[in-house]
Order: structure tokens, then C-alpha cells, then sequence
């Protein structure tokens, strides 16, 4: 599979995003946030960093790139694609994803080796997993706050799109311990670890990441909204 | 030409940890009697030209698109 990796001014995790996608198994690609051209990939990354330092809000001018546009209609389309920390702000800034990432409610940088709950696994990027399953990765955000109306987290919950939850003290203050949520068929993932950074051993806390890159896959049945 | 502001804020229901830690700063400085601290953003846009009806709806599209998020903020539009 022909996975695209998106570097914007500013992306940080898009070479360890690549290296994942290539320890999984899979052939990255590596995609500029100001062309018009997804080279035909199979799905798509928005890595982790501080896009346009962060300015406006996070992920809000990014969001504009011309190879958003792409990545908007791909998504639509059913194309899969994975949001790892600003590029979870990119995606709901972008409202393929519900709700917002705000400042952490402790007014701190989190960096740490996180405990998750996967909570879904029918979507393009978890189905790796079993549902349930109790995973760690490197958590490291300073504007990683999920906040959501209560209809919208109601809705979120209701149809099984809260992906992953933090386990233990909520590390950021995210309402319901929300780590990642999907959109209602599934193909669009967001998640604020990183699971990137835990691919290999010797490196970063295990290869529980590893999940996310194996089995990407395009179309997921027997979803709500499909 | 003239001078469009616009005014960001977040909601009243969205926690502000900066105006949070704005306010905890007041008694150190010996300022008693303040609740509370919300902390907003404020764009200064200079428009060429005249500002007409038209023009200046697009500068609110451009306000609830580009320089606020309806998710988390309000905003407002003055011309000055």
C-alpha cells in the first residue's frame, strides 16, 4: 500500500511517520503541503509538529494548503486518512473531525510514555487491534484538550467513535478522557499521541504503535453512516 | 480606507487556561476584586479602498472561517 506522508512548514514527526508506515510493511510517500497532487497514494498521514508555529490557532492555517483541498475530497470519498497530534488539529480544524483541540487544562507541555484504551477498532487504521486493548505510546502536546459540545460527545459515544481513551489521570484535561476520535465511517482517524514513536524495539516505549500502520484498509463495513 | 476589527473569544463554556493564569497573577501585583480573566484575540484589518456592503461580508465569512473556530469561539466584526 502507498502511504502519503503530509510535511507542512513546520511538521515535525513526518520522517518518523514515514519510517513507521515502512517498519509496517507499507511504501511511504512523501506528500508537500502546497501541491496539488496526492501521487495516487492509498491513504494519508498528517503528522505531528507545530504547523505554521502554532499561529492563529493550531492546524488552522494548514488546513488551507492547497493539498488539503485533495486530502478533503479523498476523505469524502473514503480515502484513509490519520491524524497523529497537529494533524488531529488539522483535521478538526478542516471539520472532517468533530470538536477542537484547546491548550492542556494544567497550562503545561505533557510529554510521557501514555496508557490508551482502544475503544473501536472498526476503522481504517485500528483494526489491528482488539477492541479494548490497553496500549502505550508517547503522549507529547501542549494543545491537546479535546473539547466538544455535550451533543456532539453524546453523539461521539453513542455511535462508537471515541477510537481511543487515556488511561489513568487524564493528562490533558480532555473531556471524557477522549485520546482519538474517527468520523462516522471510519476512514478519517484523530488521534493525539503519537503511536509513530513506538514502532521499534529499543526505541521509545514498545512497538504498540505499530497497530496503527499494519492494517490500514479502505473500505470498513457494517459501519454507522455508511 | 478603513479599519476593520475583529474579536475573538472563547465561549463562555470553554475553559480558558490563560486568562486562568492571568488572573491568579493579580493578587501578586496587590489587585483585589477582579472574578475573573477571559483572555481573546483581536485582528486589525486594513481594507483598500472603500468598504462597501459586499466587502465587508466577505470580511465576516473570512472571521468565521479563517480567524475564529465556531467549535470553540464567538466573534465579532466593528468597523472603526
Amino acid at each position: 500500500m502507498r502511504i502519503g506522508v503530509v510535511t507542512f512548514p513546520g511538521s515535525l514527526d513526518d520522517v518518523d511517520a514515514q519510517r513507521a508506515v515502512r517498519i509496517a510493511g507499507h511504501e511511504p510517500v512523501a506528500l508537500w503541503h502546497r501541491d496539488h497532487d496526492l501521487k495516487r497514494v492509498d491513504a494519508v498521514i498528517l503528522p505531528g509538529g507545530f504547523s505554521y508555529g502554532d499561529y492563529l490557532r493550531c492546524g488552522a492555517i494548514s488546513r488551507f494548503s492547497p493539498l488539503m483541498e485533495d486530502v478533503i475530497v479523498g476523505a469524502d470519498r473514503g480515502m484513509p486518512v490519520l491524524g497523529i497530534c497537529n494533524g488531529f488539529q488539522v483535521l478538526c480544524e478542516a471539520h472532517l473531525l468533530p470538536g477542537a483541540l484547546v491548550r492542556n487544562q494544567a497550562q503545561r507541555f505533557v510529554c510521557r510514555d501514555q496508557r490508551l484504551r482502544i475503544e473501536r477498532t472498526a476503522t481504517s487504521w485500528t483494526g489491528s487491534f482488539e477492541a479494548g486493548q490497553e496500549i502505550v505510546v508517547p503522549l507529547k502536546n501542549g494543545e491537546g484538550c479535546y473539547v466538544a459540545d455535550e451533543a456532539t460527545l453524546d453523539e461521539l459515544e453513542g455511535e462508537g467513535r471515541v477510537v481511543a481513551r487515556y488511561l489513568g489521570p487524564d493528562p490533558n484535561g480532555s473531556m471524557r478522557a477522549i485520546a482519538g476520535v474517527s468520523n462516522a465511517r471510519g476512514n478519517v482517524v484523530g488521534l493525539m499521541p503519537h503511536p509513530e514513536h513506538a514502532v521499534e524495539d529499543g526505541f521509545g516505549p514498545g512497538t504498540d504503535g505499530l497497530g496503527f500502520f499494519t492494517r490500514v484498509e479502505a473500505i470498513v463495513a457494517g459501519l454507522a453512516g455508511v | 480606507m478603513a479599519r476593520v476589527v475583529v474579536d475573538v473569544m472563547l465561549k463562555p463554556e470553554i475553559l480558558d487556561p490563560q486568562g486562568k493564569a492571568v488572573h491568579g497573577a493579580l493578587p501578586r501585583l496587590g489587585v483585589a476584586g477582579i472574578s475573573e480573566v477571559r483572555q481573546g484575540k483581536r485582528f486589525e484589518l486594513e481594507v483598500d479602498g472603500e468598504l462597501t456592503a459586499e466587502r465587508l461580508a466577505q470580511l465576516h465569512e473570512i472571521a468565521e472561517k479563517l480567524l475564529s473556530n465556531p467549535v470553540i469561539e464567538d466573534f465579532e466584526v466593528h468597523v472603526s
